[in-house]
């Protein structure tokens, strides 16, 4: 505990330092301090969310960082329903569904902002038009109980999933709910069409809400397989010293970038900015990639070593003008499925 | 004129408006169509077959927790209103124990308990008995039948065992004289004298169910099932239904009218004149052999309400991963860290104690003055005050929800997205329970010191605040407690009506659920347990008496 704490404080102080040395005239973090706080809508998991928010607390001291995480369909819905009673709530928006950026954008919700840094960043991770880019990145995998499910038994690919034997051992998240599992939802409707998911609810497999769930389940061994989820959640339980393993199958993996975006009515426009660029700089990103095994578009960020290279893998991207014009569909679908 | 008029009839018209507003936009809303009024959402409603599947599996999940809660409720009741079983207050203490139990974490614990695989129940099944089936799987109707009845039965409990208190014994003794035994006196004599109460137990458990939110989207979701409440709540999501949620309201809305009024009419018809205050002596039946099975019976289903669900809560609170032994290295703190360290975690406590306070204070006021009016029929019409201030009963939380978010998301009252919209939901949800607890007061004390202070020269508010408030102090306490309670666990209507700066607890533990987050939930649960039984206690230690009446 002391120990990670003072790591923490010392990475906290360096990241300090450098924020002051290189905005020392920035007119902007005085601005920033007066709004006191900055309000993020974050489908990042809670722990990791709250990590990257005392980070930046220490960096900015006298700027509070409000973290509102839940799935990524949940916070569109937030987003909606409070502007439709003309509640401007929220600074930052983070999901992990790109087609709820083109809606925002669509709608002229969204503020034109490009984060320091984020020019270096791949294709991939970058609105066209400047409005949102990717703070982090991961795929979809399939994971198993290792004390449950030996090695040579495991599924291997997408379709291994559909075998009888898998009955009532499955566990899926929810693209109701999660812009991670909508994102993966539409990636293999192209890859095997929809019958393959048809196909999956007859193995009749336990339904929950977000992406970060499945890890959980598949480790305590109340469901022994995990037909998606991200796969940095699975790293994160498996690191904990769970029997978990990580199958990334052949057919590809589906690659969910997830957008943030400063909301145009944001209430706190200056530290919003100053937020948004600090969770863009090389420290907060190398940060999402070491403890959390997540990816990223950072060119400078190293993987750990037990993670594959996003490069080696087959990945099947998604097309976010896509994802917001199926978005009903995949939901509607899902729930005509698996029953909710 | 009485001076204080204008006071009665501004708690009048308060109560109105809070009724009558949401309820007239629900109707309005669940009509409206972009070319005028239309039945449109009213038809898709009953021919849409996910929103029949969600309208039958209400009837079956309602139906069976009522018949559930019978067979666990009234036995018990019986036992301990009647019998010489050992422990009688033990075992009534635990009930109400389970009675201010939120459903919800009732609900999340016997996911770890009995969840097919994980649970710790079948894995224990598994290793003594070598199955490969679960010996329960929570994540299904009966499992969620099952857990909604172990929170529900002390519904039926309170009814039939306030009953069976008032029968005099001397009709048994008589059948028990005539060489009828035990068993069939009890079934012959006493179960006749208690039909109305155990009707109307079972039609109060039956709402309860109905009106469930929190169980229902742990347990049935997950089982791929919806039930109408977490169907409406799933309407909000983008691009929200709101017609729809209203149109399915309806439906829900009058149900629950229906049955209320049907209890009406049994309780009413009760012309059993052997049940009366004054009558012969009560004695206890003696269980003879049947004393032990029958106290071990007790304890095993208290077992499913508190003893298991508490245990497996504290232990995943200091559990790194739950489902495994509480080994040294599986001990931590970080799940406190986790709760109460989170922003949103400490922003809604203050806003839950904030809303439980501010309910409880206005609430009991409210109630009181109501019932003040009411029983001293201070205004013309206080009958249709007593019927207004007993109406929330017929509305679910998640209706009520969606009938306060369409009133209160436009001009003139814009509540939205403060405590305000939350507060007003927890007043009107809470305004029956605070009613009734006044309404009994109020009746207990005699206008005679009233009038004699009226005699002596001061008016009607001086009289209530000098002499009537001292003389119902401890109801007016009692009441502020029930209200405090309910409104700390309430989650049906906060999950459709609160914004990030408006979160309550019962709401941050939703949001931990759909993510996952075990250990944080357990910490925060045990941490509204604490709450609701400190409240309990101050409650008891105040007027000497437990929550379901019973003078020690």
């Amino acid at each position: 505990m002391t120990m990670r704490w003072s790591v923490s404080a010392v990475l906290a102080g360096w990241l300090a330092l450098g924020a002051v040395a290189a905005s020392a005239q920035d007119a902007r973090l005085e601005a920033a301090r007066k709004e006191g706080k900055v309000v993020w809508y974050t489908s990042l998991a809670l722990s990791s969310a709250e990590k990257v928010a005392k980070l930046f607390e220490a960096a900015y001291p006298g700027i509070r960082v409000e973290v509102h995480r839940t799935g990524s369909q949940r916070i569109l819905q937030r987003v909606m329903q409070e502007l439709q009673a003309n509640l401007k709530l929220a600074d930052v928006i983070h999901t992990s569904d790109a087609g709820h950026f083109v809606l925002l954008k669509e709608k002229k919700l969204l503020m034109k902002y490009t984060p320091a840094g984020a020019d270096a960043f791949p294709a991939g991770f970058k609105d066209r038009d400047g409005y949102y880019y990717g703070l982090r990145a991961t795929v979809n995998v399939i994971a198993y109980n290792t004390k449950i499910v030996p090695a040579a038994e495991a599924p291997r690919t997408w379709k291994d999933l559909l075998d009888p034997k898998w009955k009532g051992k499955l566990v899926t998240a929810h693209p109701g709910y999660s812009g991670v599992i909508a994102t993966h939802v539409l990636a293999l409707v192209h890859l095997h069409g929809w019958d393959y998911f048809k196909q999956l609810a007859q193995n009749r497999p336990m339904l929950v809400q977000s992406a970060v769930d499945p890890s959980g389940v598949v480790a305590s061994g109340e469901r022994p397989v995990a037909v998606n989820g991200g796969d940095y959640t699975f790293y994160q339980v498996k690191k904990k010293g769970n029997p978990v393993e990580i199958v990334y199958p052949k057919e590809g993996v589906p690659l969910v970038v997830s957008p943030t975006a400063i909301a145009a009515f944001a209430p706190h426009p200056n530290a919003a900015k100053l937020f948004t660029d600090f969770t863009f700089g090389k420290d907060v990103q190398q940060v999402l990639a070491d403890t959390e095994g997540l990816y990223t578009g950072h060119p400078g960020v190293r993987y750990p070593a037990d993670k594959p290279k996003l490069g080696d893998l087959k990945l099947l991207p998604a097309d976010p003008e896509e994802l917001e014009k199926r978005n009903e569909e995949i939901k509607k679908r899902f729930v005509e499925f698996f029953g909710a | 004129m009485d001076r204080a008029l204008p006071v009665w009839i501004l708690a009048a018209l308060a109560l109105v408006v809070l009724m009558g507003l949401p309820l007239a936009w629900l109707g309005a809303m669940s009509v409206s169509g972009e070319g005028g009024a239309t039945l449109a959402h009213y038809r898709q409603v009953f021919t849409d077959p996910p929103l029949q599947k969600a309208l039958w599996n209400t009837v079956v999940l309602a139906f069976w927790v009522g018949l559930a809660s019978l067979a666990l409720g009234a036995p018990m009741a019986w036992l301990t209103a009647r019998t010489d079983l050992p422990g009688r207050r033990l075992i009534r203490g635990l009930i109400m124990a389970s009675f201010v139990t939120p459903p919800f974490l009732g609900a999340f614990a016997w996911v770890m308990l009995a969840g097919p695989n994980a649970g710790l129940l079948n894995k224990a099944w598994r290793a003594l008995t070598g199955a490969g089936d679960p010996l329960v799987n929570i994540f299904s109707m009966p499992g969620l039948v099952f857990v909604v009845a172990i929170y529900t039965f002390p519904y039926v409990f309170i009814m039939i065992a306030n009953t069976l208190e008032l029968i005099a014994s001397d009709l048994e003794e008589a059948a028990a004289i005539l060489g009828a035994s035990r068993f069939s006196v009890a079934l012959t004599v006493t179960l006749p004298m208690v039909l109305p109460a155990i009707a109307s137990g079972f039609i109060l458990a039956v709402l309860q169910a109905l009106a469930l939110f929190g169980s229902p989207a742990i347990l049935a979701l997950p089982a791929g099932f919806h039930t109408i409440t977490t169907q409406i709540w799933a309407l909000f999501q983008y691009p929200p239904k709101v017609e729809m949620a209203a149109a399915f309201s309806v439906p829900l809305f009058l149900a629950t009218a229906l049955l209320l009024l049907v209890q009406k009419q049994v309780l009413g018809r009760r012309g059993y004149a052997a049940i009366g205050g004054k009558s012969g002596q009560r004695r206890r039946i003696a269980l003879g052999p049947w004393r032990v099975p029958a106290l071990a019976g007790c304890l095993a289903v208290m077992a499913c309400s508190i003893f298991l669900p508490y245990g497996i809560l504290a232990k995943a609170a200091v559990a790194r991963a739950w489902a495994q032994p509480l080994t040294a290295d599986n001990l931590t703190l970080a799940n406190f860290a986790l709760t109460f360290g989170h922003g949103g975690t400490r922003a809604a406590i203050v806003n839950t104690l904030e809303l439980g306070v501010m309910t409880a204070c206005v609430g009991a006021a409210l109630a009181a003055v109501l019932a003040y009016v009411a029983n001293r029929k201070l205004v013309p019409g206080h009958q249709f005050l007593t019927f207004l201030a007993l109406a929330p009963v017929v509305v679910p939380g998640v209706v009520l929800a969606v009938a306060l978010f369409v009133a209160y998301t436009r001009p003139p009252l814009m509540l939205y997205g403060s405590l305000a919209i939350l507060f007003v939901a927890y007043l009107t949800k809470e305004m029956p329970v605070g009613y009734s607890q006044s309404d009994a007061t109020f009746k207990g004390v005699h206008p005679e010191l009233e009038e004699a202070g009226r005699i002596l020269g001061a008016g009607r508010l001086r009289v209530l605040g000098e002499i009537t408030a001292p003389l119902a102090r401890s109801g007016i306490i009692a009441t502020w407690c029930f209200i405090f309670i309910g409104v700390i666990r309430e989650l049906s209507a906060s999950i459709i009506l609160f914004t990030p700066n408006t979160k309550v607890i019962s709401v941050v533990i939703f949001d931990l659920k759909e993510e996952g987050q075990f250990g944080a939930i357990a910490v925060l649960g045990l941490f509204m347990l604490a709450m609701t039984f400190a409240t309990v206690v101050l409650m008891q230690t105040v007027l000497g008496r437990d929550v379901f009446g019973a003078r020690e």
